[in-house]
Formats: C-alpha cells, sequence, structure tokens
C-alpha cells in the first residue's frame, strides 16, 4: 500500500461531555475509496467533521501527508485540499445553483475541476444553473454539493450521507459517477447507511459502532454476517 | 438563456430612486427647515440600521454596542474641530478612517467571543468608551461640550445654508452607506458573507476564513458608524457621554428597526425606519405608553413575520427592489 495521504490515529472527540469517538484509527492512501459505515450515532459524521476540522483538537491524531492536522482551522484544512460534502448537503439557500459552485472555487487550488467540468459531469446542473437549491430534487441537489467540493479541487472528497433521502433513481446516477471522479489523483471516503452498496464500489471500508472502529478491511471480502455483528454489535 | 441580477422590478426601482435622489437632493428648495431636520434624522437612522444589518443580518456580527462608535464619532468630530481646529468638513474623513481604526483592536479582543457573550462584550466595550469619554476634561468631563459657533461657522456661513450642508451631509451618508453595502454584498466577500449567513459550518468547510470576512464587514461598519455619530452630534450641536454612548439610541431602536423592517435585506431597515418614525411622530407625545407601544409592534412582527415587514412583502410578491440575487431569465417553461 503506498504511503496514506490521511492516516488517523487515536482520534478521540467530544461534544461537550459525551465522548463521541474513541481512539479511532483509520487511512485513506491516494486515489483510494474507502467506505464508513455504521448505524445512526455510531460517529460517522463525526469523523469526518473531524477531519474537515470542524471538531477536535489533538494535532497529531489526524495526519495529512505525515503532516499533523487535527484541530487546524476549517478553512486552512480545506485549503490543504480536503473537501466535505455535508450530511444534509447544506447548499446555501440564498446563493444561486451556479453561486454555490462558484463558492466552492473560490480558494483557486489548481486542478481538473472547474464550473465547465462540473457542468459536464452533470448536465442538469448546468440547466438548473440560475435555480435556487430549493427548487432543485434531492438528488440534483446531492450533485451541486458534489459539485461544489469538486471545485475546490481537493485530494481528497468526503462525502457525508451521500444517498440519505434521496430517491433510487437520484442514488443509482449517483453510484455511476462516483468511480469516474475518484482516482486521478483524487481519494474519497463516503459515508453510507446502505451498506451493499457502499461496499460494492469502494476498496476499502470501516465499520463504526458506538464511537470504536468495530470492523475495517476490503470491502470485497467480508462477509454479511461479519458486517452485521460489527453493525449491530450482536 | 441568460443569468441577470435585475428584473423588470429592480429597474423600475432604479428609475424611481433616481427622481427620489433628486428630488430628496433638492429638500432645501422645498421643504421647511424642520422637515428637513426630520428628514436628516431620518437618514441617519436608515444609514445605523443598515449599517447593523450589514453586521448582525449578513456577518451573524449580534452587535448591541454600535453606539460604541457613535458615541466615539461624535467625540472625535468634537475633538478634531475644537482642540485640533480643524474644519467641521475635513474633520469627518478623518472620522470614517479613524473609527475603522479603532475598530481593528477592538475586534481582535471581541471576536474571540461568541453568540449572546459576544453581544455582552460589544456593549462592555461601548461602557468603556462612555466613561473614557466622561474623562475628557478638555471636552467638558460627564457634563459634555457644545459645539462653539465658530466651528459652525467652518461649515457653512447663513443659517440656511447651514441647515442645508446638515441635510446634504446626512443624505449623503445614507447614498454612501447603501452603496457601501449593495458594493459589499456584490464583491467576491458578498458571496462569502452570504454563504456565511445561510450556513456557517458549510462555509467553513469551503474553505472560507470566516474571521476575515467578518474582520472586514466588522471594520468598515465601525468606520461608517462613526461617521454617522459624528453627523448626529454635528445635527445637535451638543454632546455628552450619555447621549453619545445611549444604547436606547444608537442600538435598541435600531435593533427594533431592523427587526420589524427584515433582517437579513437591504431593503428592511429602509421600510422599518419609515415605521419607526411613523410610529414616533404619532404617538412620541404619549410618552411611556409609546415605548410599551414600540415593543408591541416588535412581539407582533417577530411572531406573525419573522423575516420582518419586507420579508412579509417579499414573500407575496418576490418583489425585490435592490439587484442582489441572482436569476434566470429565458427558460423556456418546464413540461
Amino acid at each position: 500500500m503506498p504511503e496514506a495521504l490521511l492516516a488517523i490515529d487515536g482520534l478521540d472527540v467530544f461534544h461537550g461531555d459525551f465522548q463521541a469517538l474513541y481512539g479511532i484509527a483509520a487511512e485513506v492512501a491516494p486515489g483510494e475509496m474507502v467506505a464508513v459505515i455504521g448505524a445512526n450515532g455510531a460517529g460517522k459524521t463525526t469523523l469526518l467533521r473531524a477531519v474537515a476540522g470542524l471538531l477536535g483538537r489533538r494535532a497529531a491524531a489526524i495526519r495529512w501527508k505525515g503532516r499533523p492536522i487535527g484541530g487546524m482551522r476549517a478553512d486552512r484544512v480545506a485549503a490543504l485540499g480536503i473537501a466535505l460534502v455535508p450530511e444534509g448537503r447544506l447548499l446555501f439557500p440564498s446563493l444561486s445553483i451556479e453561486e454555490n459552485l462558484l463558492i466552492g472555487g473560490r480558494m483557486g487550488r489548481r486542478g481538473p475541476w472547474d464550473l465547465a467540468a462540473v457542468y459536464r459531469l452533470f448536465p442538469i446542473l448546468r440547466e438548473r444553473r440560475g435555480f435556487a437549491p430549493a427548487q432543485l430534487s434531492g438528488g440534483q441537489q446531492q450533485m451541486a454539493a458534489i459539485g461544489r467540493a469538486l471545485m475546490a479541487n481537493p485530494e481528497l472528497i468526503l462525502i457525508d450521507e451521500i444517498s440519505l433521502g434521496l430517491a433510487p433513481v437520484a442514488i443509482r446516477q449517483l453510484y455511476e459517477v462516483l468511480p469516474g471522479i475518484v482516482g486521478e489523483g483524487m481519494a474519497a471516503v463516503i459515508v453510507e447507511q446502505d451498506t451493499t452498496r457502499a461496499l460494492a464500489v469502494t476498496r476499502r471500508f470501516y465499520c463504526l459502532q458506538e464511537g470504536r472502529v468495530a470492523l475495517a478491511g476490503a470491502s470485497g471480502s467480508v462477509t454479511r454476517e461479519a458486517i452485521g455483528r460489527a453493525y449491530f454489535g450482536v | 438563456m441568460d443569468v441577470t441580477r435585475a428584473s423588470r422590478l429592480t429597474r423600475a426601482a432604479a428609475v424611481a430612486g433616481l427622481v427620489l435622489l433628486v428630488a430628496l437632493a433638492a429638500a432645501p428648495w422645498w421643504a421647511g427647515r424642520a422637515d428637513m431636520r426630520l428628514l436628516g434624522e431620518i437618514f441617519l437612522y436608515m444609514a445605523l440600521a443598515t449599517l447593523w444589518n450589514l453586521l448582525a443580518g449578513y456577518a451573524g456580527l449580534v452587535s448591541v454596542g454600535q453606539q460604541a462608535y457613535v458615541g466615539l464619532g461624535g467625540y472625535l468630530l468634537f475633538a478634531l474641530t475644537m482642540l485640533a481646529g480643524l474644519p467641521v468638513l475635513a474633520a469627518l474623513p478623518v472620522v470614517l478612517i479613524a473609527g475603522a481604526v479603532v475598530a481593528v483592536p477592538v475586534a481582535a479582543l471581541i471576536f474571540r467571543l461568541r453568540g449572546a457573550y459576544f453581544a455582552i462584550g460589544t456593549w462592555v466595550i461601548a461602557e468603556v468608551f462612555r466613561l473614557t469619554a466622561a474623562q475628557l476634561s478638555a471636552l467638558g468631563g460627564g457634563s459634555g461640550a457644545s459645539l462653539p459657533p465658530a466651528v459652525v461657522r467652518t461649515l457653512a456661513e447663513g443659517r440656511d445654508l447651514r441647515e442645508a450642508m446638515a441635510y446634504w451631509l446626512a443624505f449623503g451618508l445614507l447614498v454612501l452607506v447603501l452603496a457601501a453595502a449593495v458594493a459589499i454584498l456584490r464583491s467576491r466577500h458578498g458571496l462569502a458573507l452570504t454563504a456565511i449567513r445561510d450556513n456557517e459550518l458549510a462555509a467553513r468547510s469551503l474553505g472560507i476564513d470566516i474571521w476575515r470576512t467578518k474582520l472586514f464587514v466588522y471594520v468598515a461598519v465601525g468606520g461608517l458608524t462613526a461617521l454617522a455619530g459624528a453627523l448626529i452630534f454635528l445635527q445637535k450641536l451638543r454632546i455628552s457621554p450619555d447621549a453619545a454612548f445611549a444604547v436606547n439610541d444608537w442600538t435598541a431602536f435600531v435593533i427594533f428597526i431592523v427587526v420589524i423592517g427584515g433582517i437579513g435585506t437591504l431593503e428592511g431597515p429602509i421600510i422599518g425606519t419609515l415605521v419607526f418614525f411613523a410610529l414616533r411622530e404619532t404617538m412620541a407625545d404619549l410618552g411611556t405608553i409609546y415605548l410599551i407601544a414600540l415593543g408591541a409592534v416588535a412581539i407582533v412582527v417577530m411572531l406573525r413575520a419573522p423575516d420582518g415587514l419586507w420579508g412579509l412583502i417579499r414573500a407575496r410578491t418576490g418583489a425585490e427592489l435592490f439587484p442582489l440575487s441572482r436569476r434566470v431569465t429565458g427558460i423556456p417553461p418546464r413540461p
């Protein structure tokens, strides 16, 4: 395995007095797609937010290309090349779709992604570029949120709850384009409730349970029973 | 298909605005002295409300201490003209810049605080300013000072021209503030500001430097609020620490105006100011009952129309007077 792009080791995160993550260890290699699965409240969103610089403070717990970045300010983390597609999309409701995309490209990182490239990937966004996010379907909003993150030309894209609340046809569309955008210098971590789908497109996975890594391994070789045990803790 | 910010209504508003601009600029020729004073006061409140709205409505900085800058501007004007001997018109740009300069260290201090603590912090700063002003014996200490006639005459010789100048300055400030607000919101900072207002978490994770964006707005608003303060006390001709740093006059009323007009919109503070003055001019004689009525109006608006009166109008009609949001034109209707 090549040297890790992102290496997490001994990550604890607290929400006030409540400990959400206990000594998480995980790695992402360049160009690799990794799934984070687990039940509601297992800590998946907390893990992504900690990587994005929105939570947590111990620097050495998260390393980016060997450099400690835990607790770094979110906008500086983003400038390093880590982009978050947050749970619930969180598009900016008073900006148009195109303005939402432009916001993502504000940092001026170089790379293949610009407005034209995002519109090639999701042609429907070009048609809807002047619309407010609320006028789009959930699937189109998720495309806009992914496009907004791609505009930053990240080396790692973190996609939280990629298919939550979306119609099956929209989910299928998103999973069709995913393999195409990963690779070529960009790795991805996807958080997903639908384990079957997540394991089908990723190389490796981490299954969280009550704030700990309950199971990790190669997505292709894990059994349904093992996942079930790790998922529910029975 | 084309993306534009203008609509038929924003263009009509631009034409009507131009006519209004000319009519108001010509007020010294058609309005009486009392009307001009009232209009001048309305303009200054509109400017204060627009500035507070930039802070709270766009940058999420809910300050209850903007009287710090109003008072600072007033005192700076008095100090620069009475003690340093500057003519009024030369002192005003100095006040603008000094207000912005003072805002930088203040921001470094209070930006460490969040939410309610930030609000209280701004108030504490204003109190510190007030107590400091009360120590300035050269400007009358706790009892304050009056602007000497010699200073006032540097504005203009005759009384009529002086009144007209004070009016034009207030009007000019309002135009400057509105233009600055539109310019800020249409700039790259504006896109970031709107994003921060909509969702701070998403904005941060997209690499927007929240701190720098907020600092930029806070400093610009600080300078312009100080300038407004200078013009307010140029109209009053008298200043004292309690009047200059009054939380009621320069912050509570301003918050009332922005909240009932519609926070986070440029139209809101303008409408709010008109409502506020309509209430004040008809009910101010009633004393305490007037303040109770203000409170009641605020409560009803917050419960019934949380987006303010302009929010209500916009929800009903989709109207927009300032060309800020973008829209697509020429799309074929959906099948």
